[in-house]
């Protein structure tokens, strides 16, 4: 009880502390460690699965991209002046899901749909037809097969997206090299 | 005397011989998540991203060019693919033997079991290859295009 209240206190304090700062590269940071919290979460609710995920994805690989897209384009937030519009439909949104939040059954209410569905053929399946104890690994990579066939395309899309986004045009600048038109973009430490 | 460079982190003593001792744990370990996926947490996207993440460990202290020494970017752009074929290999092949599409029973004739068992095994693999190439990638472009 103690731990989640902290933990979920420390979450608060790294989102806050995120939106207020200008250097960038700290704010790639806490959001490093916002993931961790957010994993620690995740492992005491018993969700290991998501939890290393979160844990390996948000607060791994993620900072580590994040960062070296800040050395490409700079480490310092533009200065925006303050508008009261955005802010108004951030607290709405958040007031709505929260207002949401408590229609929903109580955390761990064995009686709560998604418990009742195809949940318990899963739970008794996963020994019966494949022996093996992790039910997370038996749904995604068996009953679930299609969705982490999608979820791997998806991947693979990303991937190619970038590649053809960031090699492609390097490409052509080595081709062209007539205008230097690109290089304020790049900005920062050359 | 002149104002020396800053120091690039290949010079840096500490963070050499920590990474060395490092990557090859982190490798391990992304082979343990991976080939342990259905006994403990983990499976073939967690392990992939680890096992990105133990090269791009060595990148960023050795540098660009030796990590493309270690893996060429011909072998990434291809693992990309290859693993979505692999996964995608797995559903023809059930088809091929009589089942439905990533039906993994049918992969292994004396037993559904064992066939659903060499099914998660080879799909995982295909998912690891794919998302552990994927980030790769995205670090490669992203560490190249500085220097163009």
């Amino acid at each position: 009880m103690w731990i989640e209240i902290l933990l979920f206190g420390l979450l608060l304090i790294t989102a806050v502390t995120i939106v207020g700062l200008n250097d960038l590269f700290a704010a790639a940071m806490l959001s490093g460690i916002f993931s961790l919290l957010c994993a620690s979460l995740f492992t005491l609710m018993d969700a290991v699965d998501v939890a290393f995920t979160e844990a390996a994805v948000g607060a791994g690989i993620s900072t580590v991209l994040m960062i070296g897209a800040l050395a490409l384009t700079g480490s310092r937030e533009y200065q925006q002046p303050t508008r009261l519009g955005p802010f108004v439909v951030v607290l709405l949104t958040g007031a709505m899901l929260i207002y949401g939040t408590l229609d929903m059954p109580a955390y761990g209410d064995p009686a709560a749909p998604i418990h009742q569905h195809v949940a318990p053929e899963y739970v008794a399946g996963t020994d019966a037809e494949f022996g093996i104890p992790n039910i997370v690994t038996a749904v995604l990579a068996s009953y679930r097969g299609f969705d982490t066939l999608g979820e791997t395309a998806v991947i693979f899309t990303a991937g190619v997206g970038v590649m053809a986004l960031l090699l492609g045009r390097r490409k052509r600048e080595d081709e062209i090299q007539i205008e230097p038109s690109e290089d304020e973009l790049k900005g920062g430490d050359a | 005397m002149s104002i020396k460079p800053p120091m690039r982190m290949r010079e840096k003593v500490l963070l050499r011989v920590a990474s060395k001792a490092f990557i090859p744990l982190i490798l391990l370990f992304a082979l343990y998540v991976q080939f342990h996926g259905d006994f403990g947490p983990g499976g073939g996207f967690q392990a992939g991203v680890i096992f990105a993440a133990g090269f791009v460990l060595f990148g960023l202290i050795f540098g660009l060019e030796a990590l493309q020494q270690v893996v060429p970017w011909s072998i990434v752009e291809r693992a990309v693919a290859l693993g979505l074929l692999v996964y995608g290999g797995v559903g023809v092949s059930c088809i091929l033997r009589g089942g439905r599409f990533l039906d993994y029973g049918v992969l292994d004739h004396h037993s559904p079991m064992h066939g659903q068992h060499l099914g998660i095994l080879i799909i995982e693999l295909g998912v690891g290859l794919t998302v552990a190439a994927t980030m790769l990638a995205i670090f490669y472009a992203m560490a190249g295009r500085g220097r163009a």
